[in-house]
């Protein structure tokens, strides 16, 4: 009787997309139902042969969850994570190439338009999305003593979220989008992400206020500030109105400048909340837990913490330097930007310095390596960021490829190395094993993403920068001396060798997942005279 | 919060919570990271109070500099556009030949030609106006309309089969899609063409198709098949093809020809642009000195 209900709720609801398939206003809805009806339908049917079969299915996840925490539905997370981290890349890798070679654009499906917001909701939502909402419960329940509140709540937030990439991504490739960037999902989906958010919220703030500790860790503050203002933020940037309730498309409350300004209050706090805040709360657990050292201040997390909400929710402006957008939000854009330095720097300071008096661990634990070059890549670019929102600067690198360079010495950098990090410390632990199938493959892994990055960030400086020269250079007569097309060819070398580092950083995470997953089948690699130094 | 435990290897004194074995340092904040934050705070203080800045009921603040972006931008065009006037209002009061004339004038006037060239041309003629399948190579001597500074003026300004009323007009007729020539009359005329420029027919009696050229084809191509400019007739002599020398190719142009089309730039550019651009398609080396060679 375990599944029982969960199968008839979900087998309702896949009848329920079947309906909005048969009377779907337009072809893309109707697809898009069809895709639903068949996630939810394979759904119900597992669900089905989980009830009958004595629940064999409810131990594909290993351990079962009569430990003092809720594990599985973290052990699905973090399997998630992995997973699309990996279809993240290869899309990026995909995108890359097809920038390099515009024949690799096959219409209409897999054309850069719509690929491209599969490879940034794939890493962001899918890879980073999954990462934040496994680790928090991880973090939330261990720095609580408390279970996860709401049961099977937790479930229901994992695999609606799963439901909502699968519509995410394939709605991108039936080319259903409101073309709003790191929001194109349409209404319906923006409706189920909000109902799934809510619940994640609950589970979350639930498990904090039954605490059997007196005081919050700050890794619960950066979590918390994350759900809430994510939720804020993806409620208000997709208001909007559907054209009809059985129908893909519909049309933003917003318009013109306003709604421009809206999305990137949105597009800039994204990077804000969920890429930052959010990872803030999964390095200040971490960090300290795989060097075993105190956090190196309490004050500064304090400080940093309230200055970092505050002053990021007003910077979005400075996505919109010389447009139509008033010159007084622009100011205010830069200033807020500005500002910003100081407490980015702030996590990165009391990520690095929580090493101080073990900074030999660097040497020793290629984990820990890979998460303090994590706040590394954090702190370089949490300074170029104010940088460029300096307007004169922005003049230059704005829409140029310095951005994407930005963008991935953050993601690929920050986000993706701390991710790492998390996933080999979570892998042993949530498995019960003595520790990682191979930690040679882990310092494999740390250099190839490593040169990856490298490669990557720098060849898209040079390029950013080429770009924005060419497009502004005048001759001694007042006229532009670059056509356009001119300025994409000279551009193709760095496009390659972007597609270059994209391989190595994929591969890295390739090397990982085979070290994750003979991880988790309990094997262990033998180690070689090649010098490789035990954890811990 | 009672037992203030000291960290070995620091030194430091901890806050004395604990989460999952996670304690925290009372470590206070470095100072220089303290410094720069107030240093930022007070630069933005400063360029508030400098640059438009705080949002009023229905206007914001100007800042005490007074700077728009809308006026920066005002200033610099008309800053540019003052450094360009004398040049340009000599163009505008010249005919081609006198800018041909004028090296000074000329130098100007194509780099401004190039500039707009790169903007508005390279879609179609490519960025080196090397032309494509259906868009003439502008570096050749190969005119459909005429190469002299004047000729290549007015095709700009006027446009090709466009909707300017002056525009450069012809049609080709439809010879096998509207039945006025037999499919054999025109395999036969293609492989006549085809010999004109020195190529070997695949298919199709020459001599035939010589008659059939003669009827139909030379009152715009020209008896010996050189082409008309003031009808743009492209010269069949030659080895420069606008399509493709493929007798197939040939075949569906006389069946059912492709006729190109460009717009009427004066209307959208103005006419000194339209000279400057006639200015840097001559200087590409094609044109021809006057306008007497058709």
């Amino acid at each position: 009787m375990k599944f029982g209900m969960q199968a008839i709720i979900v087998g309702f609801f896949a009848f329920l997309a079947l309906l909005g398939a048969g009377f779907a206003a337009d072809a893309a809805f109707r697809a898009h139902a069809y895709v639903l009806f068949l996630l939810l339908a394979t759904g119900t049917i597992f669900l089905l042969k989980a009830e009958v079969g004595e629940g064999r299915t409810v131990s594909i996840f290993g351990a079962s969850d009569d430990g003092p925490y809720d594990d599985g539905v973290i052990r699905a997370g973090v399997i998630a994570t992995a997973f699309w981290g990996v279809v993240g890349f290869l899309v990026g890798v995909v995108v890359a190439a097809q920038l390099a070679f515009p024949h690799l654009n096959f219409e209409p499906w897999l054309n850069f338009g719509r690929v491209r917001p599969l490879h940034t909701s794939a890493v962001i939502f899918a890879f980073g999305g999954n990462a934040l909402i496994a680790t928090s419960f991880y973090v939330v329940q261990r720095t609580s003593r408390a279970r996860l509140f709401g049961g099977s709540l937790a479930w229901w937030v994992f695999w609606g979220y799963q439901i909502f990439i699968a519509l995410a991504a394939t709605g991108y490739l039936l080319g259903i989008t409101e073309g709003r960037e790191y929001a194109e999902p349409e209404w319906y989906v923006d409706l189920f992400l909000t109902v799934v958010w809510v619940a994640y919220l609950v589970v979350y703030l639930g498990t904090i206020l039954k605490r059997n500790e007196p005081h919050i860790y700050v890794a619960n503050w950066f979590y918390l500030a994350f759900i809430v203002t994510v939720a804020l933020l993806h409620v208000v940037n997709n208001l909007s109105v559907p054209v009809s309730f059985l129908g893909a498309k519909s049309y933003s409350v917003f318009s013109g400048v306003q709604d421009a300004l809206t999305q990137w209050w949105y597009g800039h706090n994204a990077v804000g909340f969920f890429l930052t805040a959010g990872f803030l709360g999964m390095m200040y657990y971490f960090v300290p837990k795989q060097a075993n050292r105190p956090v190196y201040s309490y004050r500064l997390s304090i400080i940093h913490f309230w200055s970092l909400i505050f002053l990021y929710i007003w910077a979005g402006p400075h996505h919109l330097h010389y447009t139509a957008l008033p010159d007084w939000a622009q100011t205010l854009g830069m200033v807020f930007s500005i500002m910003l330095w100081m407490p980015s720097w702030g996590g990165m300071i009391n990520g690095l310095m929580t090493l101080s008096g073990a900074w030999d661990k660097l040497r020793t634990d290629p984990v820990i390596r890979m998460m303090i070059l994590a706040v590394a890549f954090y702190g370089m670019s949490t300074f170029e960021g104010p940088m460029m929102s300096i307007k004169t600067v922005n003049s230059l690198s704005h829409y140029t490829d310095w951005t994407i360079g930005h963008v991935h010495s953050g993601a690929l950098g920050w986000n993706g190395m701390i991710t790492f990090g998390a996933l080999y410390y979570l892998f042993p632990r949530l498995w019960n094993r003595d520790g990682l199938y191979s930690l040679r493959l882990v310092s494999w892994h740390f250099w190839l993403a490593t040169i990856g990055i490298v490669i990557y960030a720098a060849s898209m400086w040079v390029s950013g920068i080429t770009q924005g020269l060419m497009w502004r250079e005048f001759d001694a007569q007042g006229y532009l001396v670059y056509s356009f097309a001119e300025t994409v060819a000279a551009l193709h070398p760095y496009y390659l060798m972007r597609l270059v580092g994209g391989l190595l950083y994929l591969s890295g995470a390739l090397v990982m997942a085979y070290n994750l997953a003979q991880t988790v089948r309990g094997a262990k690699s033998v180690p070689t005279a090649a010098g490789v130094v035990a954890a811990e | 919060m009672a037992d203030r435990e000291i960290d070995e290897l620091t030194g430091t004194p901890t806050t004395g919570h604990t989460w999952d074995g996670i304690k925290e340092l009372d470590t206070p904040m470095p100072r220089w990271w303290l410094w720069t934050f107030y240093a930022t705070i007070l630069f933005a203080l400063v360029y508030v109070i400098l640059y438009p800045a705080i949002p009023l009921v229905s206007r914001a603040t100007n800042g005490v500099l007074g700077w728009s972006s809308r006026d920066a931008v005002r200033t610099e065009i008309a800053t540019a556009q003052a450094a360009q006037t004398a040049y340009r209002d000599q163009i505008a009061n010249a005919s081609m030949d006198q800018i041909i004339a004028n090296p000074e004038l000329l130098q100007f006037a194509t780099r401004a030609g190039r500039s707009a060239f790169l903007v508005n041309c390279v879609q179609c003629h490519g960025s080196g106006a090397q032309g494509s399948v259906g868009y003439p190579n502008l570096q050749d001597d190969d005119w459909l309309w005429g190469g002299s500074p004047e000729q290549i003026r007015t095709t700009i300004a006027h446009g090709i089969r466009s909707e300017d009323p002056a525009t450069h007009m012809s049609v080709m007729p439809a010879f096998g899609h509207d039945g006025i020539l037999k499919q054999d009359q025109i395999v036969n005329v293609s492989a006549y063409v085809m010999t004109l420029s020195g190529l070997t027919p695949r298919f199709g009696v020459t001599s035939e198709g010589a008659t059939v050229f003669a009827d139909n084809c030379a009152s715009c191509h020209g008896v010996d098949g050189g082409g008309k400019q003031d009808v743009g007739a492209p010269s069949l002599k030659d080895a420069i093809w606008l399509r493709s020398p493929d007798q197939n190719a040939i075949i569906a142009q006389i069946n059912n020809p492709k006729m190109g089309v460009m717009p009427a730039w004066e209307p959208r550019l103005g006419p000194v642009a339209v000279k400057e651009l006639a200015a840097y398609v001559y200087s590409l080396g094609g044109g021809t000195a006057t306008a007497a060679s058709q």
